[in-house]
């Protein structure tokens, strides 16, 4: 008989839930039992309220056991888990659980699946054939094949990634670089750390595709500080792909030379945007560049660089390998291909839903979602992060798709979606978005970095229900200064999240105090 | 208990000459002498300026802009709770109150006994799992009052 494999993920996700005390009990029960076993540690497969969810490889097919407490490891062995043999927590062929079944899996086709750091693994599993395919084309060839994919930029502007390119592409320079855009700093997003942690080389095999492109050789990951298991995921897989010469001076055995390097950040919310990022990579403070230029022209240290976040890089691999048709043949009106949408806070079924554009935001939230973990009715969901805007049930039948988010004044963002319950406060809600602003604000625009502070104010203001409609119309005047007077999105958007909250929910805005006595 | 290094300004001189010479290197040391001493000292802002070839106040700024670094040695442990949108929907200002009042601290607070440092977090990537948190750099997910409780004790015991 084979030895038998034990798929224990070491994504931070599943590491909060316990998974790496589930595997320390593991081992000592095998060692105990004195069973020969093979554990291999992979990402997570995006099934949270199941983690830690641990897999066993029977006959070539995998059998799934989630969530599993140290507590019932014994148990587990008691019952042959390892044949696959039935238990309460066995929720047999993962791929068959339905939340898996519905989505399409094509940047995350590995994630969860292969063991993280195993370029073999990687191989078998379909890795590096977008590369070499790449390196079959002339450079230009690999971006018209982007830009007919339709991908655009998962990071939240949604600009489309291959016209980025192409300018990128068109710009002579002596050094070009591709910077991956990894600060993720939505709250309700966490599709960039999963790839980092769970499938990195696609993360690198994508930029290397990107750099061969434009004719860049040396690309960065800035990763934010809040994740310290991707950054050392990350790190060890550059370490791994450089030994095997997929990185380096001749990458893959071809005459292209491409090497990247990691940069954490340090807790700035606004460096997520481009050009602080850039700023903060050359070693500066994270102030916002006014454009142009445009960072394919003068980008990092001045010279032509493509920005771009993980999922829009990782998605390229797949794009290259496929085709673009087949890419592009997925998804509604200008929104091409999958979208890794995140599922998060309180909602029964939290985890990551990749699939073509367009599913309903109702279906994603009470069904796929099964509805508020707490039991009680959904009133209010943010998608898009901390600039995105409030839904109420009543705009649930909108589709997941940039231009029709954009039509009823929201943003899908990154991706993300926040759940709420009926005990959420919606005034609460918009002081926290102007309260974040004014923690995040870089500080170069007036609207932003005072007016924030005075929308918390004023928010305090209605809240204690004084001269609620002058104050109602004054927080509205703000947001629209806001919103024109602001050289980025954290100041340009943060009205989002407030006006949605105003128009939607004017119950929790108005004679507060009188409700709150009579309940 | 000791989970940093005493200042020293020697082995902050080699941590800054080790990145110096590459470009954009201050982040890059800033980390390094954060994780080293716990926090980042007056006397290194100096010594790194003129590595830098910046001045005293533009490293101020620098240092001041990024809520990473600290001014003022931690505690012995440092207690990172998750206060945005979906650690909210899942009651963490009521946790956050709960740790403020159970340690005595308000954010970025240390407790009289040097024991705790509390410091606010703007999302883990945790959120399918919230309310979220970090303790020494380990994640902690499905926080409720108990669990909470319990890691707070974690930091009596080591
Ligand atoms: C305040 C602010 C924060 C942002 N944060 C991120 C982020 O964390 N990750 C990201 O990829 N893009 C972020 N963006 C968008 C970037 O500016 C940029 O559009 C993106 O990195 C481009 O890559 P893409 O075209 O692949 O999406 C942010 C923008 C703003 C204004
Ligand atoms: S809007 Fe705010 S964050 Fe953006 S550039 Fe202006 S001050 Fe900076
Ligand atoms: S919002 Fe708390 S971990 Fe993301």
């Amino acid at each position: 008989m084979s030895r038998p494999r034990i798929f224990v993920p070491r994504d931070a996700g599943a590491l909060a839930a316990g998974s790496d005390e589930v595997e320390r009990v593991l081992v000592a029960t095998l060692r105990r039992r004195g069973i020969d076993a093979e554990i291999i540690r992979t990402g997570s497969r995006g099934l949270y309220w199941l983690e830690p969810m641990i897999e066993i490889a029977v006959g070539g097919e995998r059998i799934a056991y989630g969530p599993v407490g140290i507590g019932d490891v014994e148990a587990l062995f008691d019952a042959d888990f390892l044949d696959g043999k039935p238990h309460p927590l066995r929720l047999g062929a993962p791929d068959e659980i339905s939340f898996l079944k519905r989505q399409t899996r094509l940047t995350f086709a590995r994630c969860g699946i292969v063991d993280r750091l195993s370029l073999a693994d990687y191989r078998t599993h379909g890795g590096y054939r977008g590369l070499e395919r790449a390196l079959g084309l002339d450079p230009a060839e690999i971006v018209e094949e982007v830009v007919r994919s339709g991908l655009r930029g998962r990071g939240g502007a949604g600009f489309p990634t291959g016209i980025k390119w192409r300018t990128t592409a068109q710009t002579d320079a002596p050094q070009k670089y591709i910077v991956c855009n990894a600060d993720e700093g939505d709250s309700g997003t966490f599709a960039d750390r999963m790839i980092m942690e769970g499938d990195p080389f696609v993360l690198i095999e994508g930029m290397t595709i990107a750099g061969i492109a434009v004719g860049a050789t040396k690309g960065y990951v800035y990763i934010r500080s809040e994740y310290p298991h991707a950054i050392e995921t990350f790190g060890r897989a550059l370490e791994i792909a450089r030994a095997e010469r997929t990185l380096g001076p001749r990458v893959a055995g071809s005459s292209h030379a491409f090497d990247i390097e990691v940069c954490a950040g340090a807790g700035a919310y606004v460096c997520g945007e481009e050009t602080a990022l850039l700023e903060s990579l050359e070693g500066k403070r994270g102030m916002v560049r006014s454009k142009p230029p445009l960072p394919a022209h003068r980008g990092l240290f001045g010279r032509p660089t493509v920005v771009n976040n993980v999922i829009s890089l990782a998605s390229v691999p797949i794009v290259l390998a496929e085709g673009a048709a087949s890419y592009g043949a997925l998804g509604m009106g200008r929104s091409r291909g999958t979208m890794p949408i995140q599922l998060a806070g309180n909602i029964r079924h939290g985890g990551l839903f990749e699939a073509g554009f367009g599913v309903m935001l109702g279906e994603l939230v009470d069904d796929i979602g099964g509805g508020a973990a707490s039991g009680r009715p959904v009133r209010a969901v943010q998608v898009g992060g901390p600039l995105g805007a409030y839904f109420p049930r009543a705009l649930f039948d909108t589709p997941f798709d940039y231009e029709a988010f954009a039509a009823r004044d929201g943003l899908i963002g990154h991706g993300g979606i926040v759940v709420f319950d009926d005990t959420v406060d919606m005034a609460r809600q918009a002081r926290f978005a102007m309260e974040f602003c004014a923690i995040e604000s870089c500080g170069k625009c007036t609207p932003c970095r005072i007016g924030s502070t005075r929308g918390v104010e004023i928010i305090d203001r209605i809240t204690r229900g004084e001269n609620v409609t002058d104050n109602i119309a004054l927080i509205e005047d703000l947001c629209a200064t806001m919103k024109f007077g602001s050289l980025c999105a954290l100041g340009g958007f943060t009205p989002y999240p407030v006006m949605s909250a105003l128009r939607h929910f004017p119950e929790d805005f108005g004679a507060k105090s009188g409700l709150a006595a009579a309940e | 208990m000791a989970r940093f290094e005493d200042w020293s300004e020697q082995r902050a001189g080699e941590l800054i000459a080790r990145h110096a010479q590459q470009e954009g290197a201050a982040l890059p040391i800033l980390h390094a002498l954060q994780e080293t001493f716990g926090y980042i000292h007056r006397d290194a802002v100096r010594m790194l300026a003129s590595a830098l070839n910046l001045s005293r106040a533009e490293l101020h700024g620098l240092v001041t802009f990024y809520h990473d670094f600290r001014s003022a040695p931690p505690g012995g442990h440092v207690l990172k709770l998750c206060r945005a949108e979906a650690c909210q929907s899942m009651g963490a200002d009521a946790l956050a109150a709960q740790a403020r009042e159970k340690l005595r601290v308000d954010w970025r607070g240390t407790t009289v006994d040097k024991r705790v440092t509390l410091e606010p977090v703007f999302c883990l990537g945790l959120c399918a799992c919230a309310p979220a948190a970090m303790l020494d750099g380990q994640v902690f997910g499905r926080l409720n009052p108990k669990r909470l409780d319990a890691l707070i004790e974690r930091t009596n015991r080591t």
